[in-house]
């Protein structure tokens, strides 16, 4: 296996250009909205909306001002699939479409899903959704095309500020925590990493520096694998099925006078 | 976007339709019914064995529609093989952590015991002339296996997809583990009222009918302890019932679908001869509207 590959996306020095989503959308031929008819989301500069089967990558605008608007500040982020070491998507995935590739990154292959879903309900940072065209579960490959080729994925490529940047794990973590010291040092203590130790899900292929708290930017702060409840769901439902079956084979056994008088009221 | 009561919110929906409720509402009713047909036949009497007929024919029919149902559901339905046999290299697809791979095995396994059974019960009401198909019914020890071994595939078909929704990182349903319990509970409530309905209809009134009256008003006791460890299990997610849905909840399932039909059986004189058929239909709308709350009221949960 090569080294495992991934982003580090820097979310103070995104300027919300959205050249991500449009490399993305171009490299990997994934349709406009609504047959490319512009709507308005109403929701600052974000008419995305969402990651889902056509928009692997999503540019957030989070408009933090105070009433006055004395201050304030924009938090900008693109966000993307995290590839996670221990990936939801992937552990559920009932045909083995979902993939872990020599990259470490998650792929999904769309000839072999056949759109059960199981994957949109596990993603615990809600990437995946069905792409109408293919009608199967799509989400961002990482470029996994392009890396094969030795190129950089389209994305990061197109970063006119290296918000995002394609790299080994390894060399990102420490450019990353280099970057947070930078911050915590020029006074930005809020500065953090999302995802880029093997605390969360194993580590996330792609983290987030980002400057406030997780739910701000639409992340889960505590985010889980799905088979945390597979053995207590299964004991309760054996236990649920032991004491059924208790119940019929007693009142199925039990015969005699009782069934008389209540046959006749 | 501040303070949610579980990471769950931060997921997105698989838009689990009107298709999944009703293979949830029959996909319970076939396991319940089967596995009811199977005790009948393993510890009840022979009098009571056209109802247990009754829940062999009930069974087959409900899975046959529900994964007809099941199979539409998929984005892709004409890969729904591919949840047997892997795609590339044709061999078996299993994945024993995967609910939905499971489930599929356990499906397709349980339908082919229902189908035996349904051959053996069509045999023995003369409408099948197949002298090898009335083995298949009791008292042979053939038939006993099959009736243990199909009986126990039905609770779990009745119970997995319970799982199968707790092993997501959906609001709800993953934020408690008792959702495969619940399903199990309430399939067997239902699959006794739906057996007492049929049987009423056809006029199929064995005495075992009166056992089914009474498994129902058990079950439907422990339903209703398990919906309210639910609840408390929830914890703060519980809030996100605080809506339409925790109303239909409360008043579909618990009220109309629990206690309505515990208070018929225990106040047997309030409906007289409808007293039975009117309890029994309660407690099917209840196991419907239940699914149906499951489902649905995970949707409106998120950021």
């Amino acid at each position: 296996m090569a080294e495992p590959m991934g982003f580090y996306t820097d979310t103070t020095v995104c300027i919300g250009c959205k050249a991500c989503e449009v490399a993305c959308k171009e490299w990997n031929q994934l349709p406009a909205t609504n047959g490319g008819v512009n709507t308005l989301s109403g929701d600052s500069y974000d008419n995305t909306r969402r990651l889902d089967g056509i928009h692997w990558r999503h540019v957030k605008f989070i408009e933090q001002f105070p009433e006055d608007r004395k201050d304030g500040r924009w938090l900008l982020m693109s966000d993307v699939c995290k590839h996670c070491v221990q990936a939801a998507c992937l552990e559920v995935c009932p045909t083995n479409a979902i993939i872990r590739t020599e990259f470490d990154t998650v792929v999904i292959q769309s000839d072999v899903c056949n759109g059960c879903r199981a994957c949109i309900a596990a993603c615990p940072f809600g990437v995946i959704d069905i792409n109408p065209v293919s009608n199967t579960a799509q989400k961002c490959t990482l470029c996994y095309d392009r890396l094969q080729s030795g190129m950089e994925p389209a994305c990061s490529k197109a970063c006119p500020t290296d918000s995002i940047q394609f790299g080994t794990i390894r060399e990102l973590r420490e450019r990353a925590g280099a970057r947070v010291q930078q911050l915590q040092n020029a006074g930005e203590k809020r500065a953090h990493l999302y995802g880029a130790d093997e605390k969360m899900l194993g580590g996330l292929n792609s983290f987030y520096l980002l400057v406030d708290k997780p739910e701000v930017y639409g992340l889960p702060p505590d985010p889980k694998m799905p088979t945390r409840n597979l053995v207590p769901g299964s004991l309760f439902s054996i236990l649920g099925a032991l004491l059924v079956g208790l119940i019929g084979i007693v009142n199925f056994r039990r015969r005699g006078a009782g069934e008389v008088k209540e046959a006749r009221p | 976007m501040n303070a949610v009561p579980s990471s769950t919110w931060f997921s997105a929906s698989p838009e689990w339709g009107w298709l999944v409720v009703l293979y949830l509402f029959l996909g319970s009713l076939a396991g319940g019914c089967y596995f009811l047909a199977a005790l009948i036949d393993l510890v009840g009497r022979a009098e009571d064995r056209p109802l247990a007929r009754l829940g062999y024919y009930a069974a087959f029919t409900c899975l046959v529609i529900g994964g007809i149902l099941l199979m539409f559901d998929l984005t892709r339905p004409e890969r729904f093989w591919h949840l047997l046999l892997q795609s590339h290299t044709f061999r078996p697809m299993f994945k024993y952590w995967s609910p939905m791979s499971i489930g599929s095995w356990a499906l397709v396994t349980f339908g082919a015991f229902a189908f035996i059974s349904f051959l053996g019960v069509l045999a023995e009401d003369g409408l099948l002339s197949w002298r090898a198909a009335r083995h298949m019914r009791p008292p042979g020890l053939l038939a006993r296996v099959i009736a243990v071994i199909g009986g126990l595939l039905g609770l779990y078909v009745a119970g997995y997809t319970g799982v199968l929704l707790a092993v997501t990182n959906r609001p709800i349903w993953s934020d408690t583990p008792l959702l495969g319990m619940l399903f199990v509970v309430s399939a067997a409530s239902m699959s006794a009222a739906f057996m007492i309905l049929l049987a009423r209809r056809s006029a199929r009134t064995a005495p075992g009918i009166f056992a089914l009256h009474r498994i129902d008003a058990w079950v439907l006791a422990l339903e209703l302890l398990v919906l309210i460890a639910l609840v408390i299990s929830l914890g703060p997610v519980a809030r996100a019932w605080l809506n339409a849905w925790g109303l239909l909840l409360f008043f579909g399932v618990i009220v109309a679908g629990v206690l309505a039909p515990l208070a018929l059986y225990w106040r047997r004189d309030w409906l007289g001869e409808r007293n039975m058929t009117t309890a029994a239909a309660l407690v099917l709308a209840g196991g419907f509207i239940l699914r149906l709350v499951i489902v649905f009221s995970a949707e409106g949960v998120g950021v």
